[in-house]
């Protein structure tokens, strides 16, 4: 098996330097010639040809070594503008090509790969040939070479006898032993050596990670924005429909209290304890309003104390434990605040449960909550980590909200809930404690 | 009776003084930080401090910090914390040392100024005055449990203006019943939560809110 192997890996590698170095010279040549008619302007319509020929080469090279040597070696390749016909978009796509540093590196692997990727495929199958030539020299091959005056070089035995014939013959014997060791290996060197020029650069990788962020920001601005616009609609419209329009009735509670303090006192008595009946559940709405904006006690405590203070609020028992050394950025604080707020509605609405853990601390820039219920499970995000556009973000129900509610600051919430529960969601916001 | 008096907003604390004066009270001093106020209340030892729980130079619960720092130095230094929303956690902390003396009030309390003249008297001669959200919150936590539930309407009633600090007297106005009636229903009430039954007033209040904060009992 395992000589079988390494014949197999000799012969490939055999393939990959005749092969390989061929080819690459050959394109090596023609794409340099094609650039440099660029001046002339014939390069601008053979260098794409060209190009697309040395990438379909280092394409079957990436192949071949995922399937022979287990070597994966991803695409470095920026994504291309569309082709437009005509001069212009002939420019603009030889352009865009030159001015991908793959393209570059690609070429820069063609020489490496005719010289030295050529030298490391062709070893193995050397080893192994000077197994039947010391047999051939040591079978009496030797005699007619010396007699010819030729000076017959066996590796590092100079061959001048049947001795050193035979010894050709057993040198040969231990090379073929090396090279079942080592052809596998070898042929696995060449593949990384062709990964350090075939693979992304670093400069690519850094490009497509930032490529990554700047996607991930522009979305979560975009819920940023919108999220804060609809709070903005919604504060309007409780304002306007509740403290606002009772303002406006005590006001004219007030004026109809004037006009009657003095003809009908009784009456005037009833309408001003109205009226203080109202500025009471004016102030009700505006302090309902004002804990919908920013709670009282996350303002004067912070968030511990107030994730506290929303525990006692609710029906079921929840223990709460919280571990800060210190008060996150306010943002922090109130985006975790609403979070909590928020699951712990859905557990007490959706769940059953008789019983509910809240768990925060900090750690390692994290911070993190975890909010456990014994009740049925089942909870599901909707879309689950779903971006603009998906069902998830059009719904905006629930976890989904928060989900993306913490996105804005790079936060992250997982739910797990196994029908029969019990409910697990947690999130994590990275922020400093000061 | 000497009031000191902490809030930040000049017309409420200038509303609070005119209202408090035409009571009868004494305004020693009607002060708008924190600092003022610790200083006051050492200083000045009034019979009640009614105090703004958001105070100053640093517009968090200050005021409420300044009256529990007072009163561990003072135990049972009358005082009545008034703020724009009330929170259990807040009532509890007031509550913690069991001597009584406290009260925790909505502001909008003070519309009503009969209620709130006779809250600000209950404090300062060492009752308590919960506001009556801070109790129906509490009950309605409490709801499920067994002896809670064993309880008439007209004793959850009873319960409910007790734990606010109401007096006897008080409750069988409110309720138009007689005295003794609501006397019947307290003791039956202290019969069915299994507390023990006390003569004095205060004792008995900080009782049922102990109980109706404590944990469950009727769960574990």
């Amino acid at each position: 098996m395992k000589v079988s192997n390494a014949l197999l890996a000799a012969a490939r590698g055999l393939w990959l330097a005749i092969f390989g170095m061929a080819t690459s010279i050959l394109l090596l040549t023609l794409t340099l010639v094609s650039l440099v008619l660029t001046v002339l302007g014939i390069g601008l319509f053979t260098t794409p040809v060209m190009l697309a020929g040395v990438r379909a080469y280092a394409a079957l090279r990436r192949r071949q070594a995922q399937a022979w040597a287990d070597v994966g070696i991803p695409d470095p390749y920026r994504a291309l503008p569309a082709r437009r016909p005509g001069l212009a978009g002939q420019v603009e796509y030889c352009t865009a090509l030159l001015k991908d540093p793959a393209t570059w590196r690609d070429l820069m692997w063609l020489p490496v790969d005719a010289v030295a990727g050529s030298f490391l495929a062709l070893l193995p199958a050397t080893l192994f040939l000077y197994l039947p030539w010391g047999f051939v020299l040591a079978l009496g091959v030797w005699k007619p070479i010396v007699r010819a005056d030729g000076a017959q070089w066996y590796a590092f035995i100079p061959v001048t006898d049947q001795f050193t014939a035979n010894l050709a013959a057993g040198l040969g014997c231990a090379l073929a032993v090396l090279a079942v060791f080592v052809a596998r290996p070898l042929l696995r060197l060449d593949f990384l050596l062709a990964r350090q020029l075939l693979a992304p650069g670093w400069a690519t990788l850094r490009e497509r990670e930032l490529a990554q962020r700047v996607d991930r920001l522009t979305e979560t601005r975009h819920d940023a924005v919108d999220g804060s616009a609809a709070e903005l609609r919604r504060i309007e419209r409780d304002l306007h429909d509740g403290a606002q329009a009772r303002l406006v009735a005590m006001g004219m509670s007030l004026g109809a209290i004037e006009a009657l303090i003095e003809s009908d006192p009784e009456r005037a008595k009833k309408l001003v304890a109205a009226t203080r009946a109202d500025s009471a559940e004016a102030l009700t709405e505006l302090r309902d309003l004002v804990r919908g904006i920013h709670p009282p006690v996350l303002a004067e405590r912070g968030l511990g104390d107030a994730l506290r203070a929303l525990a006692l609020r609710m029906r079921m028992p929840v223990e709460v434990d919280v571990e800060l050394a210190g008060r996150a950025a306010e943002p922090v604080e109130t985006a975790a605040y609403f979070a909590v707020s928020e699951v712990l509605t859905n557990a007490a609405k959706h769940s059953g449960a008789r019983q509910v853990w809240l768990d925060v601390h900090h750690a390692e820039g994290m911070l993190r909550i975890a909010v456990t219920d014994d009740g049925r499970g089942g909870a599901v995000v909707p879309g689950g980590q779903g971006g603009p556009g998906s069902p998830a973000g059009a719904t905006g129900s629930g976890l989904a909200g928060i989900e993306r509610r913490l996105g804005t600051l790079d936060g992250v919430l997982a739910v797990s809930s196994p029908a029969g529960g019990p409910t697990m969601v947690t999130m994590e916001i990275p922020c400093a404690l000061r | 009776m000497r009031v000191v008096l902490a809030e930040d907003l000049f017309l409420l604390r200038d509303g609070l003084v005119r209202l408090l004066e035409a009571y009868g009270f004494e305004i020693a001093a009607a002060v708008e930080s924190g600092p003022e106020l610790s200083r006051a209340l050492a200083e000045l030892r009034p019979d009640v401090a009614v105090v703004d729980v958001r105070l100053p130079p640093s517009f968090t619960d200050e005021g409420l910090q300044c009256a529990l720092a007072a009163r561990r130095e003072t135990p049972g230094l009358p005082v009545l914390v008034l703020s724009q929303h009330v929170e259990q956690l807040y009532a509890r902390e007031l509550l913690a040392d069991g001597s009584g003396g406290v009260g925790y009030l909505l502001k909008d309390r003070v519309f009503d100024a009969g209620q709130f003249v006779d809250a600000v008297r209950r404090v300062a001669a060492g009752g308590t005055a919960m506001d009556p959200q801070v109790i129906s919150q509490l009950l309605s936590r409490r709801e499920q449990d067994r002896p809670m539930g064993r309880l008439t309407p007209r004793e959850r009633e009873v319960i409910e203006l007790m734990a606010q600090g109401r007096s006897n007297a008080a409750i069988a106005a409110q309720l138009q019943v007689t005295e003794r009636a609501v006397a019947k229903h307290t003791s039956n009430i202290f019969g069915k939560l299994g507390l023990p039954p006390s003569d004095d007033d205060n004792r008995r209040v900080l009782a049922v809110l102990a109980y109706l904060d404590r944990g469950d009992p009727g769960r574990v």
